[in-house]
């Protein structure tokens, strides 16, 4: 049914030519590329084709123990929180550079580990997070305490100090964005930092630490320990030296790192959960732009984003008429190869992740959705699925209410923005939500209404560097992005001192 | 960083008091410079009477900046600009006037109002100003040179302190510029507002001849970060590096006409610029009488606001538990410091009566020793002051000085027979009803009061119609915090001073001027702020 054009995945000539030389496989730990202790390794996919493309250290506690040791050591005696802020900063710009220098690179790293769109990583992906460093850099000099106002005779102010040694457990559908989004920030702030990548996505974040080093970042500043969560991951989070830990991955996980972060330190958390966020069409909305923004919510990075608009919303009176128009679009959709720049979605992860996505498309017809388009494996080979839209959903069906994590929309009609209201909120989770109107009472109140952590109005996914972003309820809490994400790394001390004869108070 | 800072100067001098930083710069030889370290002892004249060294720079650009463009002034006239070493002719330079403010303002208003530079993201904003920075580090020897020859301040000074203190001061504010935020603001009813900070306009700026280029840096950097076009009239004393960095400005992307430059003269182009019907905003940094008369412009024209960085009469506090030699050091740093030329020296030395004897015969020892000539030598401390106008001032109230009976313990007179070189010259008992002791000086001439307790230096130290800064040395918590609360002025630096980060905000209290420069508080100059306000229906939480 659908007329995806048949292309490459996989097996062209070009294609194979692009795929970098993979430099970096081993531990990142105080500056030197290591083996991990135990000499253990595990081995990263390609998921065009579901072949090897190296086999990489698998660190577990023994190397975050030592990772932990290095960062300790590198933020209690080394330069890094003792360098003034711009000088952070001149080596944070430095790194940029180097990203951009290596971009090429950088983006096929990402594509061939993770099935990302080249053209996406070249383009946006590694701009974006060479930017991030920028914005950060910028940010470094300018941390401000305050004086602060006594109900006695004292002088009192705030320092807003790093908080030491960070933890970062980061996930695998956006492996440069996620690496820059925590890294950036905690350099800023003067923090030390042990980063554990995604055990399908390990490759660039290694190439990064590289960069890193190459900038000046001196050494335990930042340690990248590739492995498994339940391992390296859980080493982290359960680390008696590690001063707070900021997850970015699926609830069920940060529930886990937020109990072990509460039974050995208490450090501090910051969670980037999972979402289930709908996107509202109104009768007023221009149904082309609208089906558009619905599609891309729901396709872009193969479904595989935490903010995927993947409940979506039409008021009645057009909803038929657009019904008919996102399916038109869902089925132009180009699938194929991600190095292929006309290619508009790659395949998914992994062998895990398609077919969990599978099994939900099978749950969402036998509760008795109807399928509109999609809903099977796209080619003979690797991990692609079909754009797939499910209408005629109830709102207690499995397929509306859990995270999918891949192209599958949900598509609902409402009467009253009431009731839009309501069922958007209907969720046990509260990152993202869009509105489509072009009343400006309309867009004022939903955007109030919506219980999650960014409203795009007449856009989606319009992530910026000074745009903070994080979840409501079961989306988890913390920002990431903006200076909200910078003060997150930061402790405030306040001290205080007696004032004699001060002529003001 | 420490080397970004005016105080590293000091590092030389008082190794027992530095930071860390500075330390390390010493280990690193950095300033490790013959001269630096043992050189010369006196303020012999002979550096002076030797031939001036040749700048071995040629002076390329001398028109002004108007779109994008070097051109001539309307009138076609030019005015010379000389070396202080000398009085001699350095270059002529395009003089302009009225008709030439008019052309930079429509090339402003023109870029303002139709772009691209507001329209641009404020990170593409910021990618142009880290450029330039770039750009002027490239060329750092050769502005520093420029700023020497035409203004007369060490090269070393120039070239090591104040051109790093200037690309650093626009990487500072490249990084504000996509972080301006507005705010979101809770009403009494049901109503939606925000706050949108917005460029506002085109900006008037006139620089002073002190710190030519730090002047502009200052001006430009946070006016440009905001999104703003400018017309900036340079001193007439110091119109040649300006022109150099607006080329670079340029070179690092910056579309025509955001930055106009004029040279000229106060009365002719700065009062055109100060009541230019279509200028939105004035900055002028300068003295306080010429402050005024740009207040009254703004206000008889289209009120455009004002921000004014005036005169000083600064003290500097030496209290009974002080370290006395660095106080010594760091009192003669501020009031030496770019020939005495600053409008925050600390002109006003108030020292303890239980160690003013010792503080007055090193102050006296430490202004002997001052290393005096040619600003292009290594190890010269002190340069020509700017012009004969200047030079021939300072000599007159040294004599006023000596005349109202203060004691002169050095100096007094210029050094050599050419040029407008001035000896370090110190008076003790000093009084505070003296002309010494209340006007501006801006020389090397180090007015020295003893003082018996607190309350008393606190109502002397605030007797004065200025209000720029004060320095403080004490190592008693208590002294330092009753201190910096009484004194009524823009900065005080506690046992340190001259501390100029660009975060750091720098303006005055009375006469002395109104806003401030640099950090965050910079920006506000630059800003507009708009409240949107629109009415939420059914909100779900107000």
């Amino acid at each position: 049914m659908a007329n995806h054009e048949q292309q490459s995945n996989g097996n062209g000539e070009m294609n194979q030519l692009k795929i970098p030389e993979i430099k970096f496989t081993k531990l990142f730990i105080n500056g030197e590329f290591v083996d991990s202790i135990k000499g253990r390794n595990f081995e990263t996919v390609d998921p065009r084709t579901g072949e090897v493309i190296a086999t990489v250290a698998e660190g577990d506690k023994e190397d975050v123990d030592v990772a932990v040791k290095a960062a300790r050591t590198a933020f209690d005696q080394g330069p890094w929180p003792r360098m003034s802020g711009f000088q952070r900063a001149r080596i944070m710009e430095k790194f940029a550079d180097l990203i951009e220098q290596n971009n090429n690179e950088l983006a096929a790293l990402d594509c061939i580990d993770a099935g990302k769109l080249f053209m996406m990583g070249k383009l946006v992906d590694i701009p974006a997070g060479a930017a991030s460093l920028r914005y950060y850099a910028g940010a470094a000099d300018k941390i401000h305490g305050e004086v602060l106002k006594s109900t006695r005779s004292l002088h009192a102010y705030t320092l807003k100090e790093p908080i030491g040694v960070a933890g970062h457990i980061i996930p695998w559908n956006f492996p440069t964005s996620m690496f820059l989004m925590k890294v950036a920030p905690a350099l800023a702030a003067g923090c030390t930092m042990i980063v554990k990548p995604a055990e399908q996505t390990p490759l660039s974040a290694l190439f990064y630490a590289h960069l890193a080093k190459q900038a000046g970042v001196p050494d335990g500043v930042l340690n990248v320990v590739t492995g498994f969560g339940h391992t390296a991951g859980a080493a982290i989070s359960s680390h008696m030296d590690i001063d707070m830990v900021c997850f970015t991955g699926s609830t069920e996980v940060g529930r886990l790192i937020m109990q072990a972060a509460a039974t050995s330190n208490l450090k501090q958390v910051s969670l980037e959960l999972g979402g289930k966020s709908p996107l509202i069409i109104f009768d007023d909305a221009d149904l082309d732009k609208a089906a558009g923004l619905a599609l891309q919510g729901i396709v872009h990075n193969k479904g595989e984003v935490c903010v995927s608009s993947s409940r979506v919303y039409v008021q009645e009176g057009i909803y038929d008429e657009f019904e008919k128009k996102l399916v038109e679009k869902a089925k132009a959709w180009k699938l194929g190869d991600p190095f292929d720049p006309n290619t508009r979605q790659g395949p998914q992860v992994d062998k895990r992740q398609f077919e969990r996505i599978l099994s939900y498309i099978d749950i969402g017809m036998k509760e008795g959705a109807t399928l509109l388009t999609g809903g099977k494996p796209w080619g003979s080979k690797g991990y692609y699925v079909e754009p797939t839209v499910f209408a005629d959903v109830k709102e207690d069906m499995q397929i509306v209410r859990e995270e999918i994590f891949g192209p599958v929309m949900s598509l609902m009609k409402f009467k009253t923005i009431e009731e839009a209201i309501e069922r958007a909120n209907n969720s046990k989770y509260g990152l993202a939500a869009g509105i489509v109107t072009k009343d400006l009472n309309v867009a004022n109140r939903v955007s109030r209404s919506i219980r999650a952590g960014i409203i795009w109005i007449n856009c989606y996914f319009e992530f910026d560097l000074d745009f903070p972003y994080g979840g409501y309820k079961m989306s988890g809490f913390g920002r990431d992005l903006g200076l909200n994400a910078l003060h997150k790394y930061l402790q405030v001390k306040t001290v205080a001192t007696p004032l004699y004869d001060s002529p003001w108070l | 960083m420490a080397a970004r800072r005016i105080s590293s100067l000091l590092s030389r001098s008082i190794p027992s008091s530095t930071t860390a930083s500075s330390r390390a710069l010493l280990r690193n030889g950095k300033w490790n410079k013959p001269g630096f370290e043992s050189g010369i002892r006196n303020h012999s004249t002979a550096a002076v009477l030797e031939e001036p060294i040749s700048p071995g720079v040629s002076v390329n650009y001398t028109q002004l900046m108007i779109n994008g463009k070097f051109v001539d002034a309307a009138s076609g006239k030019t005015f010379p600009t000389l070396d202080p070493r000398t009085g001699e002719v350095i270059a002529h330079v395009a003089e302009g006037d009225a008709e030439d403010v008019n052309r930079a303002v429509s090339a402003a208003r023109k870029a303002f109002d139709e772009g691209p530079w507001p329209k641009m993201t404020a990170y593409e904003r910021s990618m142009v100003l880290l450029r330039f920075a770039d750009l002027l580090e490239k060329h750092n020897d050769e502005i520093a040179t420029l700023e020497t020859w035409d203004n007369g301040k060490p090269f070393e000074q120039a070239a090591k302190i104040e051109l790093p203190m200037i690309a650093r001061l626009f990487r500072y504010y490249a990084g504000w510029a996509d972080k301006i935020h507005g705010l979101t603001v809770p009403a009494d009813g049901p109503y939606h507002i925000q706050t949108l900070h917005e460029p506002i306009g085109v900006a008037g700026q006139i620089i002073p001849w002190n710190f030519p280029l730090l002047m502009f840096a200052w001006k430009i950097g946070p006016a440009l970060a905001c999104g703003n076009t400018v017309v900036l009239k340079t001193a007439e004393q110091t119109p040649l590096s300006a022109l150099y960095a607006t080329k670079l400005l340029h070179e690092a992307g910056l579309p025509e006409g955001v930055v106009n430059v004029i040279s000229g003269f106060g009365p002719t182009a700065g009062a055109a610029l100060a009541r230019h019907m279509d200028v939105d905003k004035l900055a002028f940094t300068g003295s306080t009488e010429t402050g005024k008369v740009i207040l009254e412009l703004a206000a008889k024209s289209n009120l455009k606001p004002v921000t004014l960085e005036l005169g000083g009469k600064s003290p500097f506090i030496v209290c009974e538990d002080a370290d006395v030699d660095q106080a010594v050091e760091l009192a003669h740093f501020a009031l030496f410091f770019n020939q005495g030329q600053c409008c925050c020296s600390g002109s006003r030395t108030y020292v303890h009566e239980s160690v003013y004897d010792e503080f007055l015969e090193k102050a006296k020892a430490r202004a002997l020793k001052r290393i005096v000539g040619d600003p292009f030598k290594k190890g010269i401390e002190q340069g020509p002051q700017i012009d004969n106008k200047q030079f021939e001032k300072i000599l007159k109230y040294i004599r006023s000085g000596i005349e109202s009976g203060a004691t002169l313990e050095t100096g007094g007179e210029r050094l050599g027979s050419k040029g407008y070189y001035i000896q370090p010259t110190v008076f003790s008992n000093v009084k505070e009803d003296m002309v010494i002791a209340q006007d501006e000086i801006f020389g090397p001439v180090q007015s020295i009061l003893k003082f018996k307790d607190l309350d008393e230096v606190i109502q002397r130290a605030n007797n004065t119609r200025y209000g720029l800064a004060a320095g403080v040395f004490t190592k008693n918590i208590d002294t330092a915090n009753t201190l910096t609360r009484a004194l009524r002025a823009g900065t005080v630096w506690v046992n340190c001073f001259d501390v100029f980060d660009a975060g750091i905000p720098f303006g005055g209290y009375k006469m002395s001027g109104i806003g401030r420069e640099k950090g965050e508080y910079g920006l506000k100059n630059y800003l507009q702020v708009k409240a949107v306000v629109t009415p939420l229906k059914n909100a779900a939480w107000l």
